[in-house]
């Protein structure tokens, strides 16, 4: 018992910290030789570009793993096969992305001048004209949306994280707004439609109708985002803020939410996202028209999805200049969104909590 | 200005699970009272009872009676707000507001409830607030810069001093100084020394000198078993407690023998 104590210790040969590794460029040289390799070897059977991407990206994957295997430890070659997928997960998901960015770009770019953007259909015969009343439509109709779905979207959510935890109110709650998530954007136009058709008369069309429409879509994701951004705050901070005699409400709009700001602007720019390119709705709701309309409350609206879906389907006599202008609003539809997307972040950067020093 | 406490035949439950049963306790103005016990055995949760923090967790309730100068907490038209103005409390875990400023952390109390405060008088009790927590001199130059970015120890000493600024008349602690180094520990000894004046404070601690150097009183609470209810042994002056307890169980504890 006691002898054991002073026993001295086994000697065990220094175990060594160092293993042989893949030099630093390993994944560069493993593509420039499986670019090569798939290179030599599609030309040479006659194959197309796709299939020869498509090799050689096979060709990386493996041949990264099996030089790691035979130099480095099995561990390091899970970690390079492991790695490679994941490069080559990031780049099949940005084929697409880039293709269209740089099709929508190369299309639309041409049709955007100054009147294009200054001026609208009104009159217009021949030659191209302009989209300003379908960027006023779109702005104003997204504009109605958001006021409308953020405050409604964001109490529900401060609702279920708050109050309602656990209630059967809560869970019939959570039960619809999953149920409206799946709701077909054609329906919520329908929907709008419907209702002012019956309190305004049939054939009622106005930009309103179609901020109602795609209030409908925005809700659900409003809500859920808003309620994970929510559930993030620490219970600590409530606590701390109860514990300073701040009553409930008070706690919820000055800790709890300014808390989870950042998130929750990013979850309604998302949402702001998912409806702006919404057509089917609009169409129904709000109307087509060549004219510039900047009130919601009356008279027809067109937006920017819609025009360009009008100008495909219904080109007029000059097909190329219709299409060329529907290709010049999905650009500028797309430069919205990503300016919308950089507002979200800088406002995210800048209301986020603080850390550093 | 302080209140004497006294505590008569309380449980607390969390749902049905009995955490804390029976405890009567007496606990004076102006003094400090300290809460020992094993791990466990409810002293966080008899602590948030007394100033109706218990009642936050979904399903948390209590049977009993705490009356504070002479109040009952627990009537039904009691005011669970008001109750936490009087009685202020200092958290386990450091928790400053992270979206808040060290200043703005220790303006917190009356910023969050929207009380009218000239600059000059928030100049005044932030420094006043911060010196007493003994912070000031470390983060006098850079007020403005966020609490999260202090250390763990001066975010303690930062929650201290938010909860010093509303000025309530009792203050609960639980066990403020588990993240604090010696140094600051020591600091946090003597402003609650120098509280004591002002303020009744129940501070929970699991370090034996502490209790026995800042506390009046000392309260023993103990689990019979795991899953029974958390008990209070005895309470008694602390230095009774720490020579001569009542009870057997006490000087187990104390005295280190304990399982
Ligand atoms: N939110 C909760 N829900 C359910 N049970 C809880 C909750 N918080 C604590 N308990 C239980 O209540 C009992 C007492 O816990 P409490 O936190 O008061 O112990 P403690 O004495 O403060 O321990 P420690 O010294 O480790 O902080 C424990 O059995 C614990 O598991
Ligand atoms: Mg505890």
């Amino acid at each position: 018992m006691t002898t054991e104590l002073s026993a001295p210790p086994t000697s065990k040969p220094l175990r060594s910290i160092k293993q042989p590794r893949l030099p630093k460029q390993a994944p560069l040289i493993a593509v420039a030789v499986a670019v090569a390799a798939g290179a030599l070897l599609g030309l040479s059977l006659g194959w197309g570009l796709a299939p020869i991407v498509v090799l050689a990206g096979l060709l990386y994957v493996i041949g990264l793993t099996v030089w790691s295997r035979i130099v480095e430890t099995p561990r390091a070659a899970t970690d390079r096969l492991i790695t490679s997928l994941v490069w080559v997960s990031l780049i099949i998901a940005l084929i697409p992305l880039v293709s269209l960015l740089t099709t929508v770009i190369t299309k639309g770019a041409p049709a955007i001048t100054g009147t294009f953007l200054s001026t609208s259909m009104r009159g217009v015969i021949s030659g191209p004209g302009g989209i300003n009343h379908a960027i006023i439509g779109t702005l104003l109709i997204t504009l109605g949306a958001t006021v409308m779905a953020v405050p409604i979207g964001l109490l529900t959510a401060v609702y279920l994280v708050e109050y309602g935890q656990g209630s059967r109110l809560a869970g019939a709650i959570r039960f619809l707004i999953d149920v409206m998530t799946g709701i077909p954007s054609i329906v919520a136009g329908l929907f709008a439609y419907a209702l002012f058709s019956l309190i305004l008369g049939p054939g009622t069309f106005f930009g309103f109708g179609g901020s109602v429409a795609l209030t409908i879509l925005m809700i659900p994701i409003v809500v859920r985002s808003s309620e994970e951004m929510l559930k993030l705050v620490p219970s600590d901070l409530r606590e701390a803020s109860y514990a300073l005699g701040v009553p409930k409400w008070r706690t919820i709009l000055k800790v709890v939410v300014p808390t989870a700001m950042a998130g929750i602007i990013t979850g309604i720019t998302l949402a702001i996202a998912r409806v702006i390119g919404e057509t089917a709705p609009l169409v129904i709701a709000a109307g087509v028209t060549d004219s510039i309309n900047t009130n919601l409350f009356s008279g027809q609206m067109t937006s920017l999805p819609v025009f360009v879906y009008n100008s495909y389907s219904n080109p007029g006599s000059e097909v190329d200049v219709a299409v060329q202008m529907a290709w010049g609003a999905a650009l500028v539809l797309i430069v919205i969104v990503m300016g919308l997307n950089i507002l979200a972040r800088v406002l995210g950067k800048i209301l986020s909590p603080k850390t550093g020093h | 200005m302080a209140k004497s406490i006294d505590v008569s035949d309380l449980n607390i439950y969390y749902s049905d699970f009995l955490a804390v049963e029976g405890v009567n306790m007496t606990i004076k103005a102006r003094s400090v009272t300290a809460l020992i016990g094993p791990s466990g055995c409810g002293k966080s949760t008899f602590l948030r009872t007394l100033n109706r923090m218990h009642e936050v967790i979904p399903g948390a309730r209590v049977e009993g009676k705490v009356m504070v100068g002479g109040q009952s907490l627990y009537d039904s038209d009691v005011d669970p707000v008001e109750v936490r103005r009087m009685v202020g409390m200092v958290f386990q875990r450091p928790n400053p507001f992270p979206t808040m400023s060290i200043y703005e952390n220790v303006l917190a109390g009356v910023r969050l409830n929207s009380k009218r405060i000239s600059k000059s008088d928030a100049d005044a009790l932030v420094e006043k607030s911060l010196q007493g927590a003994n912070l000031w001199n470390e983060v006098k130059e850079r007020l403005n810069k966020p609490g999260m970015g202090l250390s763990g120890g001066q975010q303690q000493r930062l929650c201290i001093a938010r909860a010093i600024a509303v000025e309530p008349e009792i203050l609960l602690m639980d066990e403020p100084c588990s993240a604090l180094d010696p140094i600051s520990t020591s600091a946090v000894e003597d402003l609650i020394h120098e509280l004591k004046e002002q303020y009744t404070i129940v501070i929970v601690t699991h370090n034996m000198q502490q209790a026995a150097r800042v506390s009046e009183d000392t309260a023993f609470f103990n689990l019979a078993a795991t899953g029974k209810p958390g008990k209070l042994i005895e309470m008694n002056p602390t230095k009774k407690i720490f020579s001569v307890p009542d009870e057997e169980a006490t000087e187990a504890y104390i005295s280190g023998r304990f399982g």
